[in-house]
């Protein structure tokens, strides 16, 4: 297998974007990342997308969105594993690049979720559940997470409280990216009384429906050194990707993410790496319980500690495993597909010490963790400065 | 050929609103309407009940006191309401289907206002006794709607009864003796196809057509076997509201005591199709072995059916196998204010 | 929403709870599929859900996906039946929510799950209803 290094990155504002359709986005966020790596030409590729025909009416995507670049006749591959779509785009991309079959990759991520009403984002978002038979029944994909949000605050004790820090902290962290869709303090008050959306999460406790795309540039470490100038080189180290039953029913302990665990594992095991080794990590906090669920499944703290931890600022942006340091999915916004190439923007961008007002000094290793629905799909990636 | 009851059950959602509550909405004087029409609340469906669900409930209680019945092996499903969810596709069939009884079976839906319970028992029993079908289902349900501000508001209710019948004397805990009906064209309560809600002609819907089909369908039925109301154990009348049962029984000459085991409509409402029926199936939780019954339904348009029902020997061993009528009308309510009752019978405008 | 064809080949998993049990493993399989996730089995005999089971963790929602809106705020539960098996349902009849408990039994009972419009085909299946009074 070759060295993967990211040699550019690139991503729009995310938000409300009622001026730009799917494939401006899209080529925004491409040219953004081509721009940034200094090159133009490209041997693959990939795009994630969760869900672009119920929002858009468009299949298709990977060649319509290859065309608009200019780059019709390159091979394109659009991934889908619902809210891991863009974390699943980067392994696609990886795996091509570590194989030898492309050396260089644009790796992107996008999702236009605006165009249609709530009922009908909340039906598409559905889709990454169970269809048959947890749509059926009406359930959505807040309410899935309710349900496990009851029992890991039944199991370790875990409080609404510690749910509502975790959007405090990714607020405040989001004040600090240009780029995020929100840029409002809130309080643990503010997220206590925010509406009720499915007991116990309230509106505030889940992550925005969100327009936006994000990008990557992939190629080999050796032609990275080469053109990298004076940016730092970002080497992806480890790779890991796990499914987990889409159906709770079917779960086995649901306590625990244990997509995101094995996931993990194979990630860190590819690294050579152990929790204590990461400085910093993007989780994929669809909902406030996600995060939490997320840092016990990638060891960071033991199951049922995860909750504490944030309490006592662990997590935060100057505490000792700071978490979601781009405002994390709550406060960024949550582009279904983008958002996976977005967790390893963070990274790349932290890795290089471009984060600016968030940077998180000496931070050289870094993961990044996406998760599809209720945890039926995860990847992990780490990254490293060389 | 012997046919009667070899196994039976009712269903009834456990919501309710009282008069009151509906009487404050259109300021009507709820103590009047209450001795008057002798109603102090009714059951109301969820959202996600209808005359489907009710049957389907009714009919697994029915087979759970049947002593092992196979579904496979029932002959007939016949389901009577006015409030079939569909227009056209039958209710019958997904009732079948949830039972198991599909796919060697007749089924068809049955309509004839407040009797098509009844009238459902009577053709199922008929094809037992024929020798048609080994068993045959009949099932009276109904969610029926009164019009907003309308006396019938005060009493439209939902609830199911299920018979299974059959010719094997061995499991038959209620054997049918007879059967008469009494029947002419008296338009005393209607609904025009697409209408939302029924119309009546108000008092017009006493005499000559409650009182009118019930007492002959009742004095008929005595006359043909032979009997008399004191032979009986138990009447039960179609109950509209409160009062008329009572009134029928009295005249014909029956006492309290054997029309009050039957007579549920002061707490249940007038569940149209299930309304005798159900009354039924009270009577069979407790009844005795050798009771004598007379079921006598009425359906406006007009009609009236009658039953002389048997109790056998096996009704101690079944009566407890299922939730009994008196326990689903008296425990685990839900009570209702109007606009959450509102809500639920569709009377509020949704967007498109 | 779903077309009556995707609702009707469900309908001995809907309406009759039939599920399978591996010949190999005795795991019990609801809905049905060709391979046994526990052995890797083939072969099943057909088998029945109870209906009865408690509830092993539930929510109230209270923004509806479309369809729904009639029965907000919608309680669902993952409930545990007595045989071992988890499904995901509408708790049905619920008068308070905070009166909703993990661990509450529950027994399963035919109801309408959702409608398509004023027009369209009505979904049957099962929810759970509390037991035990």
């Amino acid at each position: 297998m070759r060295d993967v290094a990211v040699i550019g990155v690139g991503m729009t504002s995310f938000g409300e974007l009622w001026e730009t359709p799917l494939r401006s986005l899209w080529a925004e966020a491409g040219l953004a990342a081509l721009d940034d790596a200094g090159i133009d030409k490209v041997d693959l590729i990939t795009i994630g997308c969760m869900s672009s025909g119920i929002f858009t009416g468009q299949e298709h995507l990977a060649s319509l969105l290859a065309d608009e670049l200019g780059m019709a006749g390159v091979p394109a591959t659009r991934v889908e594993s619902a809210c891991a779509s863009g974390g699943l785009a980067v392994r696609a991309a990886f795996a091509e690049v570590a194989a030898g079959l492309s050396d260089t990759v644009l790796v992107t991520g996008v999702e236009k979720m605006t165009d249609v009403d709530g009922a009908d984002a909340t039906y598409a978002l559905g889709t990454a559940a169970d269809s048959e038979w947890e749509g059926f029944h009406g359930v959505t994909f807040p309410g899935l997470y309710a349900m496990l949000a009851r029992i890991h605050m039944r199991k370790y004790g875990t409080t609404r409280e510690q749910l509502a820090q975790v959007a405090v902290k990714n607020h405040a962290n989001g004040l600090l990216n240009p780029h995020a869709q929100y840029h409002l303090k809130i309080s643990v008050d503010d997220v206590l009384e925010s509406t009720a959306v499915a007991d116990p999460l309230n509106l505030f406790d889940c992550s925005p429906v969100t327009d936006g795309a994000a990008a990557l540039v992939l190629t080999t470490v050796e032609r990275a050194r080469k053109i990298a100038g004076d940016k730092p080189v970002v080497v992806i180290t480890g790779s890991g990707m796990a499914t987990d039953t889409v159906t709770l029913a079917n779960r086995g302990e649901l306590a625990e993410l244990g997509a995101v665990k094995l996931a993990g594992e194979r990630a860190y095991a590819m690294a050579g790496r152990k929790p204590e080794d990461i400085h910093l990590v993007e989780v994929h906090d669809c909902f406030t319980i996600a995060e939490i669920m997320a840092t016990e499944a990638l060891g960071f703290f033991a199951p049922g500690d995860g909750g504490p931890a944030v309490e006592k600022g662990l997590t935060s942006l100057n505490g000792r495993i700071p978490v979601n340091t781009s405002g994390g999915l709550k406060s960024k916004g949550h582009p279904v597909g983008a958002t996976g190439v977005a967790q390893v923007v963070e990274i790349t961008t932290q890795l290089r010490g471009q984060a600016g007002q968030r940077q998180v000094a000496g931070a050289t290793i870094g993961m990044a963790q996406n998760m599809g629905g209720s945890g039926g799909s995860s990847v992990v990636h780490i990254l490293e400065v060389i | 050929m012997t046919v009667g009851i070899v196994g039976y059950g009712a269903f009834v959602p456990r919501r309710r609103i009282k008069l009151e509550e509906i009487a404050k909405v259109w300021g009507a004087d709820a103590p009047a309407y209450k001795r008057g029409l002798q109603l102090f609340e009714k059951s109301v469906p969820g959202a996600d009940e209808d005359t489907v669900t009710m049957s389907v409930e009714a009919a697994r209680n029915a087979l759970a006191r049947s002593g092992g019945v196979d579904p496979a092996e029932i002959g007939a499903l016949y389901i009577g309401s006015e409030s079939h969810p569909y227009a056209v596709k039958p209710s019958g069939t997904i009732v079948a289907e949830a039972i198991g009884a599909v796919p060697a079976l007749h089924v068809a839906d049955l309509e004839f206002a407040c009797k098509a319970g009844t009238e459902s028992l009577f053709i199922a029993q008929s094809l037992v006794k024929a020798g048609e079908v080994k068993y045959a289902v009949g099932v009276g349900a109904d969610t029926s709607q009164g019009a907003p501000g309308d006396a019938l508001e005060y009493s439209a209710a939902a609830g199911a009864a299920a018979f299974i019948f059959g010719a094997d004397e061995d499991l038959i805990l209620a054997e049918i003796i007879d059967s008469y009906s009494w029947t002419t064209d008296t338009p005393d309560f209607w609904r025009r196809e697409y209408m939302h809600y029924p119309r009546h002609g108000s008092r017009f819907t006493g005499e000559p057509a409650y009182f009118r089909h019930t007492m002959n369908s009742a004095q008929g039925m005595m006359n043909k076997v032979g009997m008399e109301p004191k032979d009986f154990a138990h009447a039960i009348f179609h109950q509209p509201n409160g009062k008329f049962p009572m009134r029928v029984g009295k005249k014909l000459g029956f006492t309290h005591e054997q029309l009050e085991t039957g007579w549920l409509s002061p707490w249940l409402g007038n569940t149209y199709s299930g309304a005798s029926p159900i009354g039924l199936t009270a009577v069979l939780d407790i009844a005795s072995s050798g009771d004598l019954i007379l079921l006598t339904s009425f359906g406006s348009g007009a009609g009236s059916d009658s039953f002389v029902i048997r109790v056998t020997d096996r009704i101690s061993e079944v009566q407890d196998l299922a939730p009994k009528t008196r326990a689903q009308l008296d425990e685990d309510k839900i009570y209702l204010e109007y606009g959450a009752y509102a809500k639920l019978r569709g009377k509020i405008r949704m967007a498109e | 929403m779903f077309s009556p064809a995707r609702s009707w080949r469900e309908y001995p998993q809907r309406y009759r709870l039939e599920a399978a049990k591996c010949s190999k493993c005795s795991k019990i399989l609801y809905p049905p599929r060709l391979v046994c996730p526990e052995c890797g089995g083939r072969d099943f005999t057909e088998e029945t859900l109870p209906r009865d089971g408690t509830v092993v963790t539930y929510t109230v929602i209270r923004v509806p996906p479309a369809g729904f809106t009639e029965q907000t705020p919608l309680p669902l539960a993952l409930v545990e039946l007595t045989n071992g098996v988890r499904l995901m349902v509408q708790i049905g009849d619920v008068e308070d929510p905070e009166t909703l408990e993990i661990g509450m039994p529950v027994r399963l009972e035919f109801r309408r799950i959702s409608w398509d419009g004023e027009a369209g085909v009505i979904f049957y299946g099962h929810k759970a209803v509390r037991a035990g009074g």
